[in-house]
């Protein structure tokens, strides 16, 4: 029972790590419409800016907000000057814009600093977190903490002037324009929040397992996240999170020394399927109504 | 100029319907082929065996999948997957003592079915979700390779293919496994360019552009999708046998990832999609140009012209390779196809600028 209980906690930890990789996907489809295949590379890039900073004998806090800074720049400069010419273009093209944005940066990002994974310090310490007979990263459980606030201060932001204005956009890009919201730079600002998000994951992701280029393999759990919550739902970010975080890590916890290990991405993979085959739109996503 | 059409007198029905009307395209075509055909004679073995020969395979994928993004508008992000099914199982077949000539056929009809289970399912859905439900069945059937050691003996094991025959020709030289693989192209490459002109072709085209709309004028729309589905799935599922066959000799699973599936994805769209001239300079483009750069770059930095560290060094061709699919979709969306297009088009009507209409 208490093997249960670990795999439980520490697999919604690491969901709540996921969504924070997801909701900055999420954050980008919701104001565009785009997939943003790269945002793997986003958590990557950010993890070495900060361990960039870092080593440059910043403080943590203050490499974290430079960190935020540049992110966010980079994310405006995508926006800028490659999502803004596929407006209107078949999703082919978005999806593989993204995805060669990504393979970009994977290798800009390790050409420039080495492949070495870097350890990226954040003060927690090692020894883990005991509570009751369960252990837990400690950097898993601050991970968590952070992506609560992330979704919490989404939630909030979407409620400001700006974040109606983006709701407006997400809703529908030409009545936007119609009632004067410029909707270019509602999905800048998106893009620059999705960076924002990009730093927290980076950080977190990075000194859990090291500053290198296998970071943006977490595009594909948040990919799973986001499709399961609902691919325009920051409730359903951190929800799906929850649950694909859960499953993969008490089914691999009872099934890979059966067959062999590595069944988190089978999780992945069924979760994705078995969510597009029942209810494409997630568990909280709008349902899309297509017409000719 | 080379396209002249002054003189070019079709006086039967067959003359304007064959393939290439126009002789200019085909004498090029004819050249084209026998260059392919004497390449043995004058290449030297290594560019033979490490350029010509995956160039014409991934040419072959690269058509395949063509046939189902750009004919049928599927996306599919887990066409490795489908070549590993094949090239596995014809691996096995073989083994099993199965002639390689039946082991192909095989192979592509497990593909197949393998491929449509999953298109079946994902066929209820498209566009963003349809990436999705293929980029889960790459990650899938990868998973089912590595771990079910009988299919491929362990996550690190290599497979041999055994040593086998085509036709009573042993395909152990270079030139056999090359001209298998010239034979297969060539039966792609006619296989796609006559689809287009059947009604088979033409539905496939209708469910592109709209699916409702294709429904409406009364095309089967799920049968058509699921067919595009099969056949892609077939070719794929060959072309992935002759890859293990031909280029390979020995599979691990790492042969057919994800990146696998991006880089086909990135030759049929840099190529320009549903364009068959396309997908060979696409595949070639994906496949050399990354070199080229590369080794146009080591010069430079041999000459003590630039400071570059080797770790850079080594990541220039990703770099390279993402710069230029960007690039393409943000400059020539509709890829080399459309520039060899514009050259024809402007040598057809030379010398004026355009045609009078």
């Amino acid at each position: 029972m208490s093997y249960f209980l670990e795999l439980l906690t520490n697999g919604a930890l690491t969901g709540l790590m996921y969504s924070m990789v997801a909701l900055g996907i999420v954050l980008i489809y919701k104001s565009s419409g785009v997939l943003n295949f790269a945002q793997g590379a986003l958590v990557m890039m950010a993890g070495y800016g900060v361990w960039l900073f870092t080593s440059w004998g910043l403080p943590l806090w203050l490499a974290a907000i430079a960190a935020l800074v540049a992110m966010f720049v980079l994310g405006l400069v995508i926006e800028r000057f490659l999502l803004r010419t596929m407006v209107g273009q078949p999703i082919i093209m978005v999806v593989m814009l993204t995805l060669g944005l990504d393979v970009f940066l994977r290798g800009f990002g390790p050409g420039l600093l080495g492949t070495e994974p870097k350890q990226l310090d954040i003060g927690l310490g090692l020894a883990p977190l005991i509570m009751g007979d369960i252990l837990a990263n400690r950097t898993y459980v601050v991970g968590g903490i952070i992506a609560l606030v992330l979704v919490g201060l989404a939630l909030a932001f979407f409620r400001t002037r700006l974040g109606t204005k983006l709701r407006a956009v997400s809703d529908d890009h030409v009545s936007s324009w119609s009632v004067g919201i410029s909707v270019e730079h509602a999905v800048a600002v998106s893009w620059g929040l999705a960076g924002i998000c990009a730093v927290a994951a980076g950080t977190m992701w990075g000194s859990a397992q090291g500053v290198d280029w296998s970071l943006t393999a977490l595009l594909f759990p948040a990919v799973a996240v986001v499709i399961l919550g609902g691919i325009d739902s920051i409730v359903g970010a951190l929800l799906g999170g929850l649950i694909l975080g859960i499953l993969g890590s008490v089914i691999p916890g009872y099934v890979d020394s059966l067959v062999g290990g590595s069944t988190r991405d089978v999780v992945t993979s069924v979760v994705i399927l078995l969510t597009i085959l029942f209810r494409p739109y997630g568990m909280f996503g709008r349902e899309d109504i297509e017409r000719i | 100029m080379f396209y002249r059409l002054s003189g070019v007198y079709h006086t039967r029905y067959s003359q304007t319907r064959q393939l290439w009307p126009i002789p200019a395209d085909r004498w090029q075509v004819g050249i084209l082929f026998a260059l392919a055909l004497l390449a043995p004679l004058y290449m030297s073995n290594l560019y033979l065996s490490s350029y010509m020969l995956p160039w014409l395979i991934f040419s072959t994928a690269t058509l395949a999948l063509t046939l189902l993004m750009g004919l049928a508008g599927q996306l599919h992000f887990g066409f490795a997957a489908v070549m590993a099914i094949g090239a596995y199982t014809s691996i096995h077949l073989t083994r099993a003592g199965v002639p390689l000539e039946i082991a192909l056929l095989g192979s592509g009809l497990m593909s197949a079915v393998i491929g449509c289970v999953f298109g079946a399912a994902a066929l209820r859905v498209k566009g963003l979700y349809l990436v999705m439900a293929t980029l889960a069945m790459q990650f899938l059937v990868d998973w089912v390779i590595t771990n079910v050691t009988v299919i491929s003996g362990g996550a690190t094991a290599t497979l041999q293919t055994p040593s086998v025959r085509f036709l009573f020709i042993p395909l152990q030289s270079l030139t056999a496994r090359y001209y298998l693989a010239l034979a297969w192209t060539v039966i792609v490459v006619l296989f796609i360019l006559n689809i287009k002109r059947t009604s088979f072709g033409r539905a496939l085209v209708a469910v592109r552009d709209k699916d409702f709309a294709a429904a409406v004028i009364g095309v089967n729309i799920f049968k058509y999708k699921l067919l595009a589905f099969f056949a892609s799935s077939f070719l794929g599922g060959i072309s992935g046998a002759i890859l293990a066959f031909c280029f390979y000799k020995a599979v691990t699973p790492s042969q057919f990832n994800f990146d696998v599936t991006i880089q086909l994805v990135a030759m049929a769209l840099v190529g320009g999609l549903g364009s068959v001239i396309g997908g060979f300079l696409g595949t070639g483009f994906v496949l050399l140009i990354p070199i080229v750069l590369l080794n146009l770059i080591s010069w430079i930095v041999g000459n003590g012209w630039l400071n570059v560290s080797t770790s850079l060094m080594a990541h220039i061709p990703m770099m390279l390779y993402g710069a230029m699919i960007i690039g393409f979709l943000l400059f020539e969306p509709l890829g080399l196809a459309k520039i060899y297009d514009n050259a024809r088009k402007y040598l057809l009507v030379w010398p004026f600028r355009h045609t009078q209409s």
